[in-house]
């Protein structure tokens, strides 16, 4: 039978969602569901005065208007990721605004009709006295209130930066970015008159998590919930965080014991969801005379919008955290302040805090090089830790652990990009239309990535009636992938084809005690709980068999789809035969014995593995409409091992469309008096197949991860962390500029980038 | 007063007699009162393409359009490629073989946009495929798979064509 691990499998998921038979959130309606429209604030900023509803509920077919008055109590959302020390309960996000409204978009009241249609009619009749206050929306402006204050670092970094033969620094600021999936978010509540029952379907991403939370705010059982995490249309870190609507929804079925139904509209999206990556960064690098770096600082401004949400200060400090990368640093002192403006409260978007670092402390190298008169590539060279430093302990704590870089060879990567980019021609592609008078330029990042953080997952693996396996992951589907992956793991330990396996995941009846997927760790956690179930399954099978065969348990093998005595392959039992002889009033079984063959099985880790890569690129500028295009573009990752080489591919694919619009395009805007100017994606912009390059790979699994028994490294991520970083770098090489110092870089940047150029060179004549 | 209209649609060569407000689109005609979900909403406005079908052969986008402007008309949804027994077409084929879809949200979309695009026997080369799929959006594949997925499917109809 051949290894499934490493084969490029084709996905389980493809033949449903190509049919159009996937099941979203909003492809579930119970019979006589009624639906929801949220009364958003058109106010940046003020004092609520009064929220009539009266005009609305007289609307035919308007079962119901709530306002905050209605909710049981002042309900807030908690933190779902703790880190660092301070007290953020006061800056919590109320399910409905009450007295205070803080960003355009924030929750005021919730309209349920007969049909969506009509409940947005009826939103419009909601009639909102708001007394508008002064707005906060740049954190330079004014006092910024801070929420938080967080430092991370180690070694003497003063001592470091007196010592320096030469200091560099720069300034980088990145825009407002959030993930946009295709799909909305949409809710589905089921509830049953009779229990009191809620089944939840949409809420994909954490759906153990989120049930604990929505329990404890309804006050009911966790038992009353079951969460189903349907087919998503993305998530990449914003989908399936619990939302004032995912209180809401359900809260409402309760109410009025019928079946509900939430979809947000884009607008909505883009002022609602999680937003992400706005930051400023002062980032400062203490070299010695042979460019090796002494010390680096970072001191770095988080513009966290209204509330604190979900993720409550992880990004940030993730940015710390993460901001040294592969480097040889000896001393570091990170400084990050979280500060609430009148915007949408951010959360995670995939590589949070990873891209806008790197994007920073890359920035600052090729500063420095300009600055130290060395070769970019060089002084990243010189200063990658080697394979013989790693492991390598950074002394400082994030998200609960340790930083401890596991095994790699970062400069060998760097080298096998480089190698890549030789072959493919690239430095004559620049030398070439350089010469022909075209400004290109060459951009080069090399990142970190951190994935498969623990400290837990669960999985179910059973053998079912007609001999296939059947498994109840952690993992939830955002699309990656996950249950094709995870067939795959599973698939190695009973010797069958992925299409004996059937994977469901993320539904709370099934598997009580699933993470989630998130942070690039479901292959790697959940991966791994999944390979230990069915490792347990196939002994309890082989020793079942044997019986049935009448040899020992170390005869016999699990093998396509047989229990068989080694050597002797007629001399075999089917899966479904051992099923058979594993239910209750079996004669094979024992009077103590349990019935069926199933096993859970919890993997826990202690560290997170550190995945790594390169980014090369090169970019044109067009001097004269500073439009920009991304002509080639190259990723080189370090994955430990791909379970299925195609789908790590197109993660990093994915990721580098992301980072071009994140780099180029993608930012929210917003006019003085805080309305938000990205509202639809006309103005939100988005690459689309014309602005995404061709993405050359270099896939290496030369440095498998020493945490986990599969070897695995997280791929969600890395195809977008070093993004920004290597176009900013391609851009500054075209405008001959050390740095740049804001993505996304607009067309208007570009043309002011070349007049001071230019206007620098005259001053020079 | 609502507003309601006695249509007919024929839909993946069924037809319908629906009685539809004025203001439903299309895309909640077919979602709802036909239960063809395959047609996705991603954003409403016309940008993204997700809920893209074929009208009387064109490609439109079901938000933009009534259900009752398609009265009398044939709509074509992604529900109608793969035949009856579940067997994919060769362009779903190709799209699971290329990877050109990840979530499958958007995925819809692409092959109703696609399958127009190879009708008008296209010169199918990667740049001009390119240049057609960037009507719609997706967020996942970075769009290489369904470029390849496209360029594929359009060599081998020809190549069908001229046999």
């Amino acid at each position: 039978m051949t290894e499934q691990i490493g084969l490029r499998a084709p996905r389980k998921e493809d033949h449903r969602l190509l049919v159009g038979d996937g099941r979203f959130g909003a492809d579930v309606r119970p019979s006589h569901t009624v639906h929801v429209r949220i009364v958003r604030s058109p106010i940046a900023h003020g004092v609520v005065r009064g929220v009539d509803t009266t005009e609305a509920k007289a609307v035919r077919g308007v079962v119901d208007v709530v306002t905050a008055a209605d909710l049981p109590s002042d309900l807030r959302i908690p933190v779902r990721l703790d880190v660092g020390e301070a007290d953020l309960s006061a800056y919590l996000q109320p399910v409905l605004a009450k007295e205070t409204v803080r960003y355009v978009g924030e929750p005021l009241a919730a309209v349920v009709a007969e049909s969506a249609y009509v409940a947005e009619d009826a939103a419009e009749l909601v009639d909102i006295d708001i007394d508008e206050r002064d707005v906060l929306l740049d954190v330079d402006d004014g006092p910024a209130l801070v929420a938080d204050t967080l430092r991370l670092g180690f070694g003497d970094v003063d001592a470091a930066f007196e010592a320096a033969a030469k200091v560099v620094s720069t300034d980088v600021s990145i825009g407002r970015h959030t993930a946009v999936p295709m799909e909305p978010r949409a809710l589905t509540v089921d509830y049953s008159p009779a229990t009191g029952a809620l089944d939840v379907f949409g809420a994909t991403k954490v759906p153990v998590f989120n049930r604990h939370v929505l329990a404890d705010l309804l006050g009911i059982d966790q038992n009353a919930i079951r969460m189903h995490a349907v087919d998503a249309g993305g998530g990449f870190g914003v989908r399936g965080e619990f939302y004032p609507e995912d209180f809401l929804i359900p809260w409402l079925a309760t109410r009025l014991r019928r079946p509900m139904a939430w979809v947000e509209d884009r607008a909505e999206h883009l002022v609602a969801v999680n937003h992400s990556r706005e930051q400023r960064h002062r980032v400062e690098a203490a070299f010695d005379s042979d460019g090796r770096l002494l010390g680096l600082r970072a001191d770095v401004r988080h513009d966290n919008g209204a509330y604190v949400r979900t993720h409550g200060v992880i990004v940030p400090e993730l940015t710390l955290a993460m901001l040294p990368g592969p480097y040889r640093v000896p001393a570091y002192a990170g400084r990050v302040r979280v500060m609430l403006t009148n915007k949408t409260p951010c959360g995670t978007y995939r590589a949070p805090g990873r891209f806008e670092g790197t994007t920073a402390r890359e920035q600052l190298f090729d500063k420095a090089a300009a600055e130290l008169g060395v070769d970019r590539v060089e002084l990243r060279r010189r200063n990658l830790l080697s394979p013989a430093e790693l492991p390598h302990t950074r002394a400082m704590n994030t998200l609960g652990t340790d930083v401890v870089l596991d095994a790699g060879d970062y400069p060998g990567l760097l080298d096998r990009a480089l190698a890549k980019v030789d072959d493919l021609e690239w430095r004559e592609l620049v030398r070439g239309a350089r010469a022909a008078g075209r400004r290109v330029g060459l951009g080069v990042s090399m990142f970190l990535e951190k994935s498969g953080l623990g400290p837990h997952d669960t999985a179910d693996v059973e053998i079912t009636s007609t001999g296939r396996i059947r498994v109840h992951s952690g993992g939830t589907s955002l699309g990656q992938g996950i249950e094709t992956v995870l067939a795959q793991i599973v698939a190695d330990e009973f010797g069958v084809d992925i299409d004996q396996v059937d994977v469901v995941n993320g539904d709370t009846l099934l598997q009580p005690y699933g993470t989630g997927s998130w942070a690039s760790r479901s292959t790697v956690v959940a991966g791994s709980a999944v390979r230990g179930a069915g490792r347990e399954v196939a002994a309890r099978m082989r020793d079942l068999g044997a019986r049935m065969l009448e040899v020992s348990p170390d005869d016999v093998e699990v093998t396509a789809a047989q229990v068989r005595v080694r050597g002797a392959a007629m001399n075999a039992v089917t899966f479904a035969d051992v099923w058979r002889a594993s239910q209750p009033g079996s004669t094979w079984l024992a009077a103590d014995e349990p019935a069926g063959l199933y096993a859970r099985h919890r993997f826990s880790v202690d560290h997170m593995t550190y995945p790594y890569g390169a980014h090369v690129c090169v970019a044109e500028i067009d001097p004269g409409t500073g439009g920009i295009e991304v002509l080639r573009y190259l990723v080189a990752y370090e994955v430990g091992r791909a379970v299925n080489p195609t789908l790590v591919e197109g993660q990093l694919r994915g990721g580098v469309a992301q980072g071009v619009g994140g780099a180029l395009l993608e930012r929210f805007s917003y006019d003085d008096a805080g309305q938000p100017q990205a509202t639809t994606f006309m103005d939100y912009l988005m690459p689309t197949a014309s602005e995404v390059p061709v993405v050359d790979l270099v896939v290496c699994e030369d440095a498998p991860a020493t945490t986990n028994p599969l070897g695995v490294r997280g791929a969600g991520e890395g195809g977008l962390t070093g993004a920004g970083a290597a176009i900013a770098s391609a851009v500054s090489d075209a405008l001959d500029l050390p740095s740049i110092g804001e993505l996304p870089i607009t067309p208007g940047a570009v043309i002011g980038y070349v007049r001071q150029a230019a206007s620098e060179s005259g001053n020079r004549q | 007063m609502i507003d309601r209209h006695l249509v007919t649609l024929t839909v993946n060569g069924r037809e319908h007699e629906l009685l539809l407000e004025s203001r439903k689109t299309l895309a909640d005609t077919l979602r709802e009162d036909l239960g063809l979900t395959g047609t996705h909403l991603g954003c409403e406005h016309g940008i993204c393409g997700a809920c893209t079908v074929l009208l009387d052969g064109e490609p439109v986008r079901a938000c933009l359009v009534f259900g009752v402007q398609a009265d009398g008309a044939e709509v074509r949804t992604v529900e109608s490629l793969a035949e009856e027994g579940g067997e994919l077409n060769d362009l779903q084929q190709s799209f699971s073989r290329n990877h050109g879809l990840q979530c499958g949200f958007c995925t819809p979309g692409f092959l109703m946009l696609a399958e127009a695009y190879l009708d008008t026997d296209p010169v199918g080369d990667a740049e001009e495929v390119r240049e057609v799929v960037s009507a719609n959006l997706c967020r996942c594949t970075g769009y290489q798979g369904i470029v390849d997925a496209v360029v594929e499917v359009a060599a081998a109809r020809k190549e069908q064509r001229q046999a």
